[in-house]
């Protein structure tokens, strides 16, 4: 099975090649330019490199969300558009677990932390037993204070990556009780490879769908929504 | 030209997700539309993230059916056009992106267009014999431009709003009268029942740009009346507000129209955009067209609201005229005609 993936979820944009065992091509950038001028250029660049015939993939992977409601769109987007000229289905990754899946055959917890600004974070905790990937907590946007609460009383070794580890820092030094570690560079931030081979093992769980039916899961409604929501709960209190 | 040029154009500025198939620019083979705006309505206007969040959710359905109305797939297609600015930047990079990966990956040209160009060139689906020049007037929710189309793609800006675009104030006086969102074809149509004459609001006009409007004066005044009303305990008749103030609106496009087109000796006059749907102003500009002798030229209101057969219009000139877009194509909230 040969897998295009791409992840714009956050700061990082991030194409790759998988191939069955094969990371063919991967090129992630983690600097401040859009993504949607670079995620396009990043994937014909791969292409070029690895002379791939487009038609050949099976299905493109796209980290779905959480992250940026920007980002993620810009990825879904061009997902879509690929899928639709292709004529390929689209798996939908989830990004936390896309994260978590960069830390493949730990033996501690994994908790990836994604900014999701006013202190909250989109987390989620995962373990591999052998190789099976299991899924302690789904991916959710809480309070940092509550997944903390929630690895205490797991009374685990846990292991933090993601771009929310500079932001939780110091938080997690003081509040954590049980042994901890924060993931190095080359495995702390969104990599489209981990996208693609958790895509793969999706796929396998039949979970590939028509692109026209994909979309990214925000996990958190519009501002809009939200208050709207608050004034009618308000509403209905008087 | 006897060779058929197809184009796929994708809109997603505001609210509307939209595609076409356009053949040499002005034979629509198809117009698919996905309107949002029962989930603004909700909100009193247009929500930029919800708006993003439906682009998405449409968009390769939109393309889809666009295809199939037009009897193609995209091997048919010679070019791809789609809107880069102005309008709302999430919205904007749906329509983008989509057209960027779809142009990659089946390996077709992409144009970039600019959507008042697009709204202009609605006029050429229509009036087969348009061709340039002529004045337009892009009238809409973003966007009031007096325009002179020197060329296919070659624009001069003669005038354009210093603050409210005239299809906001149309919203603004909706809601405050009221009327709720989408203000424009509310205030016309309970217009009907008004007298225009009945109260007399500013024609405004701005000191140092002859063909420059201004509609944040006339919002105000609007609101101060109604003020005023409130506090004298006088009724308010929505009815009268309504065609008082679409009056003001409309002497003000009207008289910059007429002026601009004894000024520059056009014998061709168009107008443009969701604005120029609006009945009363169309017939006040047919009207003042008459009388100078000038031919007036106007779009189908399903051509004038945002659409991509516009953008398909457009787009085939931008391609006549040798223009690509690359792969770092990017999404401008603000940018300018003629850039």
């Amino acid at each position: 099975m040969k897998v295009l993936a791409l992840d714009s979820s956050g700061l990082v944009a991030s194409v790759a090649l998988v191939e069955d065992d094969n990371l063919l091509g991967e090129y992630t950038i983690n600097y401040k330019k859009t993504h949607s001028q670079t995620l396009l250029p990043m994937l014909d660049e791969v292409a070029g490199m690895v002379e791939l015939d487009l038609n050949s993939i099976d299905v493109i992977a796209v980290s779905a969300g959480p992250g940026s409601f920007t980002g993620l769109r810009i990825g879904s987007a061009t997902a879509k558009g690929m899928a639709l000229a292709l004529n390929k289905p689209i798996v939908s990754v989830p990004t936390v677990d896309a994260l978590a899946y960069n830390l493949w055959g730990s033996s501690e917890v994994i908790c990836p932390l994604m900014d999701a600004r006013r202190q909250q974070t989109y987390t989620g905790l995962y373990e591999f037993q052998g190789e099976e990937f299991t899924v302690i907590e789904p991916q959710c946007v809480v309070m940092i204070q509550d997944i903390i609460e929630k690895i205490n009383s797991l009374g685990r070794k846990v292991i933090f990556l993601g771009d929310g580890v500079v932001v939780f820092k110091e938080y997690i030094e003081e509040n954590c009780k049980v042994p901890f570690s924060f993931a190095p560079a080359h495995q702390n931030k969104q990599r489209a490879s981990s996208v693609a081979v958790l895509g793969m093992e999706l796929c396998r769980q039949g979970k590939a769908q028509p692109a026209a039916e994909h979309k990214p899961d925000y996990l958190r409604a519009s501002q809009a929504e939200r208050e709207r929501q608050e004034n009618q709960k308000d509403f209905r209190i008087c | 030209m006897n060779q058929e040029i197809k184009i796929l154009a994708i809109e997603s500025s505001c609210d509307e997700t939209a595609a076409a198939v356009v053949v040499n620019g002005r034979d629509v083979r198809s117009n698919v539309i996905s309107s949002q705006i029962d989930l603004h309505t909700l909100y009193g206007g247009v929500v930029p993230e919800i708006a993003s969040r439906k682009h998405i959710e449409k968009i390769d359905q939109v393309i889809e059916q666009a295809l199939s109305d037009a009897d193609m797939t995209l091997k048919d297609i010679d070019a791809i056009g789609v809107t880069y600015g102005p309008g709302l930047v999430g919205a904007l990079l749906v329509g983008v992106a989509e057209a960027k990966a779809i142009s990659y990956a089946a390996g077709i040209p992409l144009i970039g267009v600019h959507h008042i160009e697009g709204h202009i060139s609605a006029n050429y689906i229509e009036n087969k014999e348009l061709e340039p020049p002529f004045l337009c007037l892009v009238v809409s929710g973003g966007h009031t431009h007096l325009v002179k189309v020197t060329d296919y793609g070659k624009y001069e800006i003669l005038g354009k709003t210093r603050d409210d675009a005239a299809g906001e104030a149309f919203d603004k006086v909706a809601r405050a009268i009221g009327l709720g969102y989408p203000g424009g074809p509310k205030i016309e149509k309970v217009s009907h029942e008004g007298n225009p004459e009945a109260i007399s609001f500013p024609r405004a006009k701005v000191a140092d740009g002859v063909y420059d409007f201004s509609f944040s004066g006339l919002k105000s005044a609007v609101l101060n009346y109604l003020n005023g009303c409130k506090m004298k305990d006088i009724p308010i008749n929505q009815a009268d507000v309504a065609a008082s103030f679409q009056k003001s609106v409309t002497d003000v496009l009207v008289d910059h129209a007429a002026h601009a087109i004894d000024e520059y000796h056009m014998d061709s006059f168009a107008i443009a955009g969701g604005v120029a749907s609006n009945g009363t102003i169309r017939k006040a500009m047919e009207e003042m067209c008459r009388k100078k002798g000038v031919k007036f030229y106007h779009p189908s209101p399903i051509l004038c609201t945002d659409n991509a057969a516009m953008i398909g219009a457009a787009a085939y000139y931008d391609y006549l005229a040798g223009k690509r877009a690359g792969l770092d194509l990017n999404a401008i909230p603000n940018l300018k005609l003629g850039e």
